[in-house]
């Protein structure tokens, strides 16, 4: 599974992705909470059937720019985004799209588990149900789980609380129940920072095989998970200069590219400090 | 017994140190403070059920359990039953608990789920709580003076036309068990709505995220995920309710009719276990007074176990992860 993955990185790096194959095209020009400026110029395509890693340091707008993707900024008081995101050639910021069919197709695992307080089989029915699913509702639920590694964990239990299991166990319900409605983009934001390495590996090789029918996006603190998952990687950096804490893009290539020859110095940097 | 204290902090360099006997002993008073107010309230409920239960003992021999299912209450024939009251409780209490119940989740969904700007939302919160600190005499008064006659139109309406229904069957005389009701309702209105808020406002950020981020529009996100993670508390905030209606006397003395009938009819003078203590106390003879209290310990009763169904299910759906 791995192997396959690299092999794939290999074959990004020699052909350049086209337009066509950008499902998703992000370019924020200012994103603000109230007038605090958290993220500017930043523009990040994502490729169809590919992983797109997003790295960089703490506070510097990883979880800003995914969650503009598919508008979760909308709940919070004073969020602003200036710019447009492309996808299926309209602009999901336009005032005619509804934030809920964007949401409905591109699902989003979050960086704090959050699984509902309902029956495990509940949060992860949740999607179906609410895209009125007419078809086996048990058979979707196994699928899910399984492909989130979390089925022989629980297949004893489904009619207990979500919120019962542990920290871990509870990320891989929210991957389970987001990827149940299979959404044709993926955003997780450090999905597995509350996971042990066996269930890690299993979260990325669940997204090698997502990748497959769907396009993942995926903030990551863990370089070597960035290089083992990612077929496009974006380096993101925080910009103090005129006296904010702003974040932008610094780079963004084909994964082996941006780790082997990172073209800006403070992507060396940052790789160097991560490496050394 | 003093405690094994871990020594060794006068060598390190270490800023920790044990706590010193005055903690200890503060510690340690404080704990057998707590623990006496506790008891103490628990004895003085005991002390009181003790007493009321004692009282009533002589009407509890004499009509046995018979009491509870008779209809009649004639001071001069020594005939006593308290059916119609218990009746006149149990009716007006649920009808007020379904209408407060109601608009008191509906105010709390309304306050706490960004319909309105968040200054806002505390305003009409202090507001509503204010209804909790009008006497409930006063609401006897102005169910009186203002509500019965602003009803008896819509009363006689409803009577008029649709008189075949059991709960329009007889007209509005003035008191009765409607006017009571919306009075109930009210009165309970502010419980269920502050505790309901709590319960919702409870609900970390995190899981609203979670409802939107599924692709709910704000109204499935409000039923399928926070109306369900709340009900918890919303079902406490209904018994909390339930309960103050059960034992509300006032205003329901005033505003019920207190007469001694059972009728589904809306419409009609009723009484109510608490109505019938504070009416009949004052003039109230031995045998009589001993006859209340074995009324009192059956409202004490019902309120007891509403109480007691209510923590049960609270414990068994739980609010939360526990389970
Ligand atoms: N709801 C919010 N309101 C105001 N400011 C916010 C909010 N969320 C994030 N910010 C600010 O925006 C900036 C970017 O935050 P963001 O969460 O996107 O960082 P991040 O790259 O995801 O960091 P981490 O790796 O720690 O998760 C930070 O300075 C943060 O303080
Ligand atoms: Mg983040």
């Amino acid at each position: 599974m791995l192997m396959e993955a690299q092999s794939q990185q290999q074959a990004t790096k020699t052909h350049q992705y086209d337009a066509a194959d950008v499902v998703l095209d992000c370019q924020a020009k200012q994103i603000f909470y109230s007038d605090f400026l958290a993220v500017r110029d930043s523009h990040v395509p994502i490729v169809k059937n590919k992983i797109t890693g997003f790295i960089g340091p703490s506070g510097c707008g990883k979880s800003t720019v995914l969650k503009s993707i598919n508008r979760m900024n909308d709940l919070i008081r004073g969020f602003r985004f200036e710019g447009n995101v492309h996808f299926h050639g309209m602009d999901i910021y336009d005032k005619k799209v509804d934030p809920v069919s964007v949401r409905r197709n591109i699902g989003m695992v979050f960086q704090q588990p959050n699984p509902f307080s309902m029956s495990i089989y509940e949060n992860v029915a949740f999607g179906l149900r609410l895209n009125r699913y007419k078809g086996d509702m048990d058979e979707k639920v196994e699928k899910a789980l399984r492909g989130a590694a979390l089925w022989d964990e629980v297949k004893n239990k489904l009619k207990n609380n979500g919120l019962s299991l542990s920290g871990g166990q509870q990320q891989r319900l929210c991957i389970a129940r987001a990827i149940a409605t299979e959404p044709q983009v993926l955003l997780m934001d450090e999905p597995c920072s509350a996971l042990d390495p066996i269930a890690t590996r299993q979260i990325e090789e669940l997204m090698v095989q997502l990748k497959e029918r769907f396009t993942v996006a995926i903030v990551t603190h863990n370089m070597q998970q960035a290089q083992r998952v990612a077929d496009q990687t974006a380096f993101f950096a925080v910009d103090i200069s005129r006296g904010g804490r702003t974040g932008y893009l610094v780079e963004m290539a084909p994964t082996a590219e941006l780790f082997s020859n990172p073209q800006e110095e403070l992507t060396k940097e940052y790789l160097h400090g991560e490496f050394s | 017994m003093a405690m094994k204290q871990l020594s060794g902090a006068e060598e390190s360099h270490s800023l920790s140190r044990p706590p010193s006997s005055v903690d200890i002993l503060f510690d340690k008073s404080f704990r057998a403070l707590t623990c006496t107010f506790t008891w103490a309230t628990i004895l003085l409920l005991a002390f009181i059920v003790y007493k009321i239960g004692r009282q009533a003992i002589p009407a509890v021999s004499t009509y046995g359990l018979g009491f509870l299912t008779s209809t009649t209450w004639d001071v001069n024939a020594h005939e006593f039953g308290i059916l119609p009251e218990i009746w006149g409780t149990l009716y007006s209490s649920f009808l007020a608990l379904f209408l407060g119940g109601f608009f008191g989740i509906t105010i709390a969904i309304f306050l706490t789920q960004d319909f309105l700007p968040h200054k806002l939302e505390m305003i009409l919160k202090n507001i509503i709580e204010l209804l909790a600190a009008i006497p409930s005499v006063v609401y006897g008064l102005w169910g009186i003076y203002v509500l019965i006659p602003l009803i008896r139109p819509v009363a006689d309406l409803l009577h008029d036309n649709l008189g075949w229904i059991p709960f329009f069957s007889t007209s509005l005389s003035g008191p009765g068990m409607f006017p009571a009701v919306l009075v109930l309702s009210i009165m309970i209105l502010p419980t269920v709505a502050a505790i309901s808020q709590d319960a919702f406002r409870a609900i970390p950020h995190k899981t609203k995220e979670a409802a939107f981020g599924m692709g709910t529009t704000r109204w499935e996100a409000i039923l399928r995920v926070m109306l369900p993670t709340a009900s918890g508390g919303i079902f406490g905030a209904l018994v909390l309710g339930f309960g103050r209606a059960l034992g509300e006397t006032m205003a329901l003395a005033m505003l019920v009719g207190n007469a001694n009938e059972i009728s589904l009819s809306l419409f009609a003078p009723a009484n109510t276990l608490a109505a019938l203590l504070a009416l009949n106390f004052p003039e109230a003879g031995e045998l009589e007074a001993s006859v209340l209290m074995y009324a009192a310990c059956v409202l004490l009763l019902i309120t007891l176990l509403v109480n007691i169904a209510g923590a049960a299910i609270i414990s068994r759906t739980g609010s939360g992860g526990k389970k």
